[in-house]
């Protein structure tokens, strides 16, 4: 069964598995006890339920573990269907599933398959725990998530789960909210933009990033640490604080641009808000270009110069496209920065120049309205496709590094 | 130096165009574009449908740029005033904050017969908003209500639905979470009224320390029962989740709730506190600037628009000639003159904000309501 512990012996039903098991379906049965206010009873009941599953399982031994798993939840999910239909139905799989999954777990002494097997049953349980926690933080982080989207698909015009949204009914859910989402000036125009401001930040954020990471890495640079502390300084100098003095800095600069080069305001407005954005995306490019540059071979500039390529050359040529995932990944995060970006914008920008965020910050405050769900439910999905392309260029550049030689 | 090149002409074609923009902006000695700064939500929704759409369509080349920041235009208006760079054309904002601006010259005086239309028959703007002016920067639009909004299936069977203000205090025969203003205004004097001080007394006691005392010790007895809110959505949020049983919130955002949402919620009128919105444009606009935005509020705010206003919102029209205008809801078609907080029926037992006692009293009092709250 493992590799560390080849031969292992299944533990006593009623000595072990019987007591987990009831205890493990005690949780699932005071939380669903609760949800109708009889939370003893549904310990109760857990214990009892439990307790019957794993006897019930160890009989069936010969069957293999998915269909022990699959069948009990399938069993759950008739006995929610009798008592809560639809909504019956998902809770009861859902608490089959992982009741099954665990009574299968802790049955067959799989549990003890990752550890070694002069482990104590102390260890075992550490080991085990450690591993449930490391799974609560996961779950801990991503399930606020959920909700939003769940709710962005209401068919009412508030934060509420309705009755008919809990039951799955058809009518409690509506795509209305990306309707108003996407054809509505409301939202269309902040959106639009966000797609000017971040883009053009970042390549400001980017070129200005990559520049300035390659000059600080060459060791002839007086003062190296001082003027890298100085660049990262928007990254931990709190936003409010920088936005303030940004407020302040730009202001009379807009209004010189406009009263000396005849721009016009919104002009202007825009140029404010994407320098101001892109100063606070230039850390991130730093960052990670820095990064990027440890493991760059410093011989194959002067093998480049070396064999008459001028240092623009050198740099198009061969430096950029060994360092362009530090440059992309570094992109990504300043696109991120601005496209996220609240505080500074409200400060710097006029209404002419509100952005997703803004908009979001705003209609939370003043009509709650699941279009704010919507918007954030697309912006959710728009970032994980981001740092997933991240993520896949991040191994695409470690796995040419472990190919290059040296 | 082709890098340098390359970036630099687009740069220089946006340049361009926008100075060509700009340069449009000379005719007509009225600029092209207004930025109106207001609340968002259902209640900006009106003014767009009422006025703004109608004034673009008479307009060809005018644009307006929304903003929503009436919940900080206070602050925001002294910032900008600060740093010379006022980006707004005209703000949207409660009375009290318009005293306030007009105090601090951040807002124009104005002359109300000279900017605003006179009524159909001839009266003139100072006669027909009357008494609603009440500063000189503040051009009335609306009066609105502070009410109090309950979920109807909440109430005790065998109890009849609320009815009272006191009914808020009344822990007892309603049992269930409360939402209020996280401020003093409007909370201090209900709870002195549930604390059998005479309406005509409310402000005279209020003005002592005893008085005080007392508007805090009432609302200490519902004070573990209580979610304070500091967003006019919070309480119809609050009250659709069914997590608070009565809770006060503006009478605009209960009407929609309750006619347009269809939620089971019900709504007092009783003590409800009236208050005036309205426009303020801010001090020193260029003279372009000025001329778009005089030319806009005198459409703004005349007779037939405030009536088409209430087509849209539950709020009381400012202009006395506008009430027999107001006709049925453009999209229910029910008629919207019982959803007023101004009908006969709705206003037998009313306050009006009192401007004078929260402009003398609002920092003292605020102070020992924030303290009250941190205990």
């Amino acid at each position: 069964m493992s590799v560390l512990n080849p031969s292992i012996k299944r533990p006593n039903l009623f000595k072990f598995t019987v007591p987990m098991v009831a205890a493990f379906g005690a949780i699932f049965g005071f939380i669903t006890g609760n949800i109708y206010h009889q939370p003893l009873i549904g310990l109760f009941a857990g214990v009892i339920v439990g307790a019957l599953l794993a006897m019930g399982l160890d009989r069936l031994a010969a069957l293999p573990r998915w269909q022990k798993i699959w069948g009990t939840s399938a069993a759950f999910a008739v006995v929610g269907a009798i008592f809560g239909g639809v909504g019956g139905i998902v809770g009861g799989a859902v608490v089959g599933l992982s009741m099954g999954w665990f009574t299968t777990w802790i049955g067959s002494g799989r549990y003890r398959a990752g550890v070694p097997s002069y482990y104590t049953p102390g260890q075992v349980l550490w080991h085990n725990s450690f591993l449930f926690i490391c799974a609560f933080v996961f779950f801990f982080l991503i399930a606020p998530l959920l909700p939003v989207a769940w709710l962005s698909f209401n068919a009412e015009d508030f934060f509420t789960f309705t009755p008919e949204m809990l039951s799955f009914k058809a009518e409690g859910y509506s795509l209305k909210h990306y309707y108003d989402f996407l054809g509505s000036d409301e939202w269309m125009v902040p959106l639009k933009n966000s797609l000017i401001i971040a883009p053009i930040a970042t390549l400001i954020s980017v070129s200005l990033g990559t520049l300035a990471a390659i000059g600080l890495s060459q060791s002839h640079v007086p003062g190296r640490q001082a003027i890298m502390a100085v660049l990262i300084s928007p990254m931990i100098v709190p936003l409010i604080i920088s936005a303030t003095g940004m407020f302040f800095f730009y202001a009379p600069l807009g209004n010189w641009l406009q009263a000396n080069l005849g721009l016009n305001q919104a002009f202007v407005g825009y140029v404010k808000v994407i320098l101001a954005h892109a100063v606070l995306g230039i850390p991130f490019v730093i960052i990670t270009v820095t990064a990027t540059l440890v493991g760059f071979d410093r011989s194959l500039t002067r093998a480049a110069a070396n064999m008459g390529a001028d240092p623009v050359t050198t740099f198009f040529r061969i430096q950029m496209p060994l360092i362009l995932p530090g440059v992309i990944s570094g992109g990504l995060f300043a696109f991120i920065t601005s496209f996220d970006e609240v505080v500074v914008v409200l400060f710097v920008g006029s209404a002419r120049q509100q952005t997703l965020p803004w908009q979001m910050f705003t209609g939370l405050r003043e009509q709650i309205s699941p279009t704010i769900l919507a918007a954030a439910t697309i912006l959710v999905t728009v970032s994980i496709l981001l740092l997933t392309t991240v993520e896949l260029l991040r191994r695409r550049s470690e796995r040419l590094r472990g190919m290059s030689p040296g | 130096m082709k890098l340098v090149t390359k970036l630099m002409t687009p740069l220089a074609a946006a340049t361009a165009i926008a100075a060509l923009s700009g340069a449009a902006v000379a005719d007509d000695h009225m600029s092209s574009d207004m930025t109106i700064v207001s609340w968002g939500g259902a209640y900006q929704d009106s003014q767009i449908k009422a006025y703004a759409d109608p004034y673009l369509e008479m307009n060809d080349g005018v644009s307006i740029t929304w903003d929503e920041s009436s919940a900080e235009a206070v602050a925001k208006m002294r910032a900008m005033n600060e740093a010379g760079n006022v980006t707004w054309d005209l703000v949207d904002v409660t009375a009290a904050s318009a005293m306030r601006l007009c105090d601090e010259g951040l807002a124009m005086e104005v002359d109300h017969d000279e900017i605003l239309a006179a009524a159909p028959d001839g009266t003139s703007a100072s006669d027909d908003f009357g008494d609603l002016i009440v500063s000189d920067c503040f051009i009335p639009q609306i009066v609105y209500s502070t009410t109090v909004g309950y979920r109807t299936d909440l109430v005790p069977e065998g109890t009849p639905e609320p009815s009272n203000i006191c009914d808020l205090f009344d822990l007892a025969t309603y049992p269930g979470k409360r939402s209020l203003e996280k401020r003093p205004i409007n909370t201090m004097e209900w709870a002195l009224l549930c604390d059998g001080v005479a309406k005509e007394d409310v402000y005279d006691v209020l003005a002592t320390e005893e008085g005080q005392e007392q508007a805090l010790a009432k609302l200490d007895t519902i004070r573990d029962e209580v979610i304070w809110w500091s967003a006019g959505a919070d309480t119809p949020q609050l009250l659709a989740d069914g997590e608070v049983f009565m809770g006060s919130t503006y009478n605009g955002r209960l009407f929609s709730a309750i006619v347009e949402q269809d939620q089971p919620i019900g709504m007092l009128w009783d003590a409800q506190v009236f208050d005036l919105d309205g426009w303020v444009i801010p001090a020193d606009l260029p003279e372009e600037r000025l001329a778009r935005v005089k030319d806009f509020v005198k459409f703004a705010t005349d007779t037939q628009r405030l009536a088409d206003q209430a087509k849209y919102i539950s709020y009381g029209p400012a202009r006395e000639s506008s009430a027999p205008l107001v006709g049925k809801h453009a999209e229910l078609g029910i008629e919207m003159a019982p959803h007023m907080p101004t009908d006969p029926n709705n206003a037998q037992n009313t306050f009006l904000y009192n401007y004078e006692f929260w402009a003398d009293y609002r920092d003292d009092i605020d102070a020992k309501f924030q303290a009250w709250l941190a205990q």
